[in-house]
């Protein structure tokens, strides 16, 4: 970094949405004046506000490298992590922060994920083997062999953080509820992918109207992901599977006996 | 499916969450006109329906009403739904493919700035030849309704 991005101070309008749902008070916008750099990112202002201006100001975060997924929020309209924006990336005079959509708001920009997390839940996320690979009895253990490309057809999926921005961007779960969101579906994608799994029940838990059948590929999950995991992609190819136009020849994950000693 | 317990209906987008167009790409507008085309559609196909039924009223009670469709309103009226059925079709083809997982692309390890390959210029060039094909054929509508 030069010299003068340091000594480059420029200020921005922080317009923030202010609502406490616990108190039933009604909701407003706050605006605050917050100087920034070239690397100040929304994260960064908004805790410049909390810290030196407005105390009460709610706001969730935790590793401010885009790892945990906690300080989603819309940005100027969008699904995106405060922490992962830098604001002069974003070419605008005034930023507009507001709570996630599709997420009940708690206070201020929090919002509340026990939905977004019953869906997660509901489609199994852990691998599902019908024996044990630890056989206590037998005191031996197994590790699977994979091959890299047997790992290649679920990793990207694996990259999600469950930062919510996906289900936030969707047009379908603002309709509907019950629909999984596009998080949910790729994980399912990605438990079924893998040659580890050896369920058999998994797809049947989406094979309902309001399940997988409700996606009509807007791709803006796939838009705001900051992770690079494109749930849009595992959708359509669980889809695939689904139809039966895709043939589902995983090979099991062999086996591999372990020797402690 | 498990059944989930519903909450409050607190800050869920609705259907304004279908009319948020700007920042999410063309993938998004294609969805947005899928949606308003089918809707528009069917609400035509209703119309059509009783239109083509007034027959059983006699040859004038047909004529009669067919004659709204031969004002200007009417041929404009008729230039939408040419529009609107080919792009319908023509994107929903599209999809189609996309629903069996074609012209996607495959899983990879994805690499900063994570450009999803789902979005990729193979959608893209399907929606705006659905886009184009229906300007393409409401020109030739008009010229057709309102050429001499």
């Amino acid at each position: 970094m030069s010299n003068n991005d340091n000594k480059i101070e420029d200020k921005i309008k922080l317009k923030v949405y202010r609502e406490n749902r616990g108190q039933n008070s009604k909701s407003y916008y706050d605006s605050f004046e917050v100087p920034y750099k070239r690397w100040t990112t929304v994260l960064d202002a908004l805790l410049y506000v909390k810290g030196y201006i407005d105390p009460s100001l709610a706001i969730r975060y935790s590793c401010r490298m885009a790892s945990c997924g906690s300080c989603g929020m819309k940005i100027n309209g969008i699904p995106r992590l405060a922490c992962y924006t830098k604001i002069s990336e974003l070419e605008t005079s005034t930023i507009e922060c507001e709570p996630l959509g599709n997420f009940p708001i708690i206070r201020d920009l929090v919002t509340d994920f026990s939905l977004f997390y019953k869906h997660h839940k509901n489609i199994q996320p852990y691998i599902q083997s019908t024996e044990s690979v630890e056989t206590a009895a037998e005191e031996k253990t197994y590790s699977y062999n994979q091959s890299p490309q047997d790992v290649d057809k679920y990793l990207q999926f694996s990259y999600c953080i469950k930062c919510g921005l996906c289900y936030s961007a969707c047009p379908t779960v603002g309709t509907d509820l019950r629909f999984p969101g596009p998080q949910a579906l790729a994980q399912l994608y990605r438990y079924f992918a893998d040659t580890r799994d050896e369920s058999k029940n998994r797809l049947n838990i989406v094979d309902d109207r309001h399940g997988i059948w409700r996606c009509h590929f807007a791709g803006s999950c796939s838009k705001v992901c900051p992770k690079g995991v494109d749930p849009a992609l595992g959708i359509q190819l669980l889809r695939s599977y689904m139809l039966g136009v895709s043939k589902n020849n995983k090979k099991q994950a062999e086996k591999i006996e372990v020797n402690l000693d | 499916m498990e059944e989930i317990e519903h909450p409050i209906r607190n800050n869920f987008e609705g259907l304004r969450g279908w009319l948020k167009l700007s920042g999410y790409g063309w993938e998004r507008v294609s969805y947005w006109f899928q949606r308003l085309t089918g809707v528009f559609l069917l609400i035509y196909f209703i119309g059509h329906i009783y239109e083509t039924s007034t027959i059983v009223n006699g040859l004038n009670a047909w004529e009669s009403f067919l004659e709204l469709t031969q004002t200007v309103w009417g041929h404009l009226f008729l230039i939408v739904v040419i529009g609107a059925s080919t792009f319908h079709s023509v994107n929903g083809i599209r999809l189609i493919f996309t629903h069996v997982g074609i012209g996607l692309g495959t899983p990879g390890r994805p690499d900063y700035p994570y450009n999803p390959s789902s979005l990729n210029y193979r959608q893209k060039s399907g929606i705006w030849i659905a886009l184009i094909l229906s300007v393409l054929a409401m020109y030739y509508g008009f010229n057709i309704l309102f050429g001499e």
